[in-house]
């Protein structure tokens, strides 16, 4: 890649062709406020708080889309671009709520924290704003429109990277806002719950369905047994919200914040993990060597199971038929856990950190429940997870690190790679593969499904047969893979999907101002625990092999086909 | 009516360009943009939903419930304006309790704004379905509303409107 070279604020920068002014400056370290701009998407210049100084330039230019050249001289701080900046800050506030104390991004909001950056004190214009109704009508995200900036950036994500486009822009001028079609709640909407636009929105106009205070609530309830369950991705990024860099594993310090906030047990839903792969690997199995349907797709991330349930409801068959690992979770610790804990599973609260918000929705889907009772009662997201730990005034960082609680704590670094996109491939290509030879692969390691890539595919010597898998994370491109196979495409066997973009580790219930950076830093972290320790196939985890003599039988069987497995089915709804 | 499948088909190889002259014929023939219009000019030009919609409201003429028995009329028209079109408005929507393009609960009342109805002379001016009313005041919208109400009434049979 060939360098150009700019001067920025007197100090020189090398660029690279094809930069706008931004990622150069932003590769420099050297920071320009946007609120409307989104890492690898074509700009839409709709927020002009990038604004530059150019040398020879007339007025200032939005440097989201202003493309670098050899010699350029760029000012990123002159009087002109700060008070440029602190208009469209007052311009924006000219019609938003003064609700900072109240509002779930006090502390955390871009527009509350450019406006302290750029000194504005006072309300100087005054715009009328056409007051619209909360939108909490469903089950993970809920809505905000009078604090919304209309920055399109929620728009964006749900369409360009999601492809499902549950929002757009509705009504023009100073009446437009964001909205689904119709302007019906979003619980009716084709929403999949994933939560991506939350990530992206840089106000408190969207944000989660809180449970925070119903998990307190419960753990402070005598008569209550309260468990709980996190998710593999959960441990590579928590540390975050306690100040860390991206990348640090927090495993037994956070096992153990939950213990002092009071949680009966901890268990690991990698555990889980393991156990789907053992129902998956066999389901795949079963499906090749008795021609059933192929190829054969993962269920473990709710949004997809919703995608799929309304964009591509001719695909229900290939769904594999296990529930994921939370809510295999959830429904053992209603059934074996409580039998042998010889408790009511009704006393029983089921706590699952996901990393997700999706999880939420999945957690109340009808088919999730023994008996009216719901095998997860509350889903709590990494960021409420943080909340709660703050709450509480436990700070995991200052921790020693514990072990997850039996009999649910025991997992394989295979079960854990379920956090990063590609990982459940991987994992069930390691066990496949002993399930199909009885050998163990020689490379455990499955490089061509690693990565950041949209789209990964990989073939895979399996005995005489080859299998044919692809990875793919975002809807969108779970899409182009879909259209693909409708259009006659025959190889693959296996197609994994994330619904978030690297898979959970990017998940809609992250920390907030994530960047790909930082995913590439969760996604390390787990690649490094895959590469330390020993137990790293699911098939080898001694819980499980446990839990299929004691209790389950085995794959498959009678008691695996009621409590872990489902079914979905078409929906219907304005897409 | 013609039905949407046959607006849809008068447009062969339509794309996102021909969303608009299609919901205008799908509003004339139907009075109204419904969902499962929205859901068919969707699939057909592979337009999400909420895309259309927002299109759609992106322009006033468009509206997503059939019109009420009695469809009022509006005129924000420049000579109305001046004479205060702005408050007749604001009355209609505080009676009804519906915004512009939406029609009440009991399907009896819709409400359209409409950039001049041409009878300047008249301002402010409403009609409904269709008939002229003349420099309306609060008081005179009032007793609109209520004949029309009467005039509902009327029409059903005795034992329903006991
Ligand atoms: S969205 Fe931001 S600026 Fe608006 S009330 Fe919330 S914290 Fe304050
Ligand atoms: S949660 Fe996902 S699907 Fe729903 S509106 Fe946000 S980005 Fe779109
Ligand atoms: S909801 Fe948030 S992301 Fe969407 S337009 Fe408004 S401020 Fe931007
Ligand atoms: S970030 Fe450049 S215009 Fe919004």
């Amino acid at each position: 890649m060939s360098n150009v070279n700019i001067q920025v604020n007197g100090q020189a920068v090398q660029a690279r062709k094809g930069d706008t002014i931004l990622t150069a400056c932003r590769r420099a370290g050297i920071p320009i406020p946007t609120l409307c701009y989104m890492e690898d998407l074509l700009p839409s210049g709709a927020c002009r708080m990038c604004v530059v100084e150019v040398e020879g330039a007339p007025g200032l230019v939005p440097s989201c889309s202003f493309p670098v050249s050899e010699g350029m001289k760029v000012n990123t701080r002159s009087p002109e671009v700060i008070q440029a900046r602190r208009t469209i800050v007052e311009l924006l506030l000219s019609s938003h709520p003064d609700d900072c104390l109240y509002c779930i991004r006090n502390g955390k909001c871009d527009l509350q924290r450019l406006a302290r950056e750029h000194g504005v004190t006072q309300r100087v214009f005054r715009g009328k704003a056409v007051h619209r109704e909360r939108d909490v009508s469903g089950p993970a995200i809920a809505r905000e429109p009078d604090k919304c900036i209309l920055c399109g950036k929620c728009v964006r994500v749900c369409e360009e990277i999601q492809g499902v486009a549950a929002i757009d822009f509705i009504e023009r001028g100073s009446r437009a806002f964001i909205g689904t079609a119709l302007n019906k709640g979003l619980n009716v909407s084709s929403c999949i719950n994933c939560g991506q636009c939350v990530n992206v929105c840089p106000t408190g106009a969207l944000h989660e369905q809180r449970s925070v205070d119903e998990v307190l609530a419960a753990l402070n309830d005598p008569d209550k047994m309260v468990v709980c369950q996190h998710a593999p991705a959960v441990s590579v990024t928590i540390a975050e919200e306690f100040g860390m860099k991206p990348g640090v594993d927090f495993d037994g310090k956070m096992v153990a914040a939950l213990r002092r906030v009071g949680f009966d047990r901890v268990f690991d839903t990698s555990f889980t993990a393991d156990l789907t792969i053992m129902e998956e690997g066999s389901e795949l199995v079963q499906r090749i060597q008795q021609g059933g349907v192929l190829p054969m797709l993962t269920s473990c991330s709710p949004g997809w199971i919703k995608f799929v349930e309304q964009f591509y409801p001719d695909f229900i068959p290939n769904l594999s038929t296990c529930k994921s690992p939370q809510q295999m979770m959830g429904a053992l610790v209603k059934s074996f856990f409580a039998e042998r804990e010889g408790r009511d599973p009704r006393s029983i609260v089921s706590v699952s950190i996901m990393p997700c918000t999706a999880k939420k929705f999945e957690a109340q889907r009808p088919e999730m429940n023994q008996n009216m009772v719901p095998d997860v009662d509350y889903v709590l997201t990494t960021r409420e997870l943080a909340d709660l730990f703050r709450l509480c005034g436990v700070d995991p960082a200052a921790l020693e690190p514990e072990g997850a609680d039996t009999p649910f704590g025991e997992r394989s670094s295979a079960g854990k790679l379920f956090g990063a996109s590609g990982g459940v491939m991987e994992a069930a290509i390691r066990s496949a593969y002993f399930l199909i030879t009885g050998s163990e692969l020689s490379e455990l390691k499955i490089q061509e499904v690693r990565g950041l890539k949209g789209i990964k595919e990989a073939r895979v010597k399996i005995g005489d047969l080859e299998l044919c898998a692809a990875v793919a994370s975002s809807l969108g491109n779970a899409r182009k893979l879909l259209d693909e196979v409708r259009a006659g495409r025959k190889d693959l066997a296996f197609i994994e999907v994330m619904t978030c973009p690297g898979g959970c580790i990017n998940g809609g219930g992250q920390p907030l101002g994530t960047d790909m950076e930082a995913v590439r830093a969760r996604m390390n972290a787990l690649y490094q625990i895959d590469r330390d320790e020993t137990l790293r196939v699911s098939h080898k985890n001694k819980m499980v092999q446990r839990l299929y003599a004691e209790f389950l039988g085995k794959p498959l069987g009678e008691r695996s086909h009621h409590l872990l497995h489902t079914h979905y089915h078409e929906r219907n709804v304005l897409l | 009516m013609k039905g949407i499948d046959a607006i849809l088909q008068g447009h062969p190889g339509a794309g996102r360009d021909a969303l608009i002259p299609i919901l205008q014929e799908v509003q004339e023939d139907q009075g109204y943009i419904s969902p499962q219009a929205i859901a068919e000019i969707g699939r057909r030009l592979k337009l999400p939903a909420s895309k259309i919609y927002g299109v759609a409201t992106f322009y006033n003429m468009f509206r997503f419930s059939p019109r009420g028995k009695f469809h009022i009329m509006v005129c924000r028209g420049t000579a109305c304006h001046v004479k205060g079109s702005a408050k007749t408005l604001e009355t209609l929507i505080k009676a009804l309790h519906i915004e512009p393009g939406q029609t009440t609960r009991d399907g009896l009342f819709s409400l359209e704004v409409v950039a001049c109805l041409g009878a300047c002379a008249l301002s402010p001016t409403i009609t409904v379905n269709g008939t002229f009313y003349p420099k309306v005041t609060q008081a005179k919208i009032a007793k609109v509303l209520d004949e029309c109400r009467r005039a509902a009434q009327e029409k059903q049979p005795k034992e329903m409107a006991s």
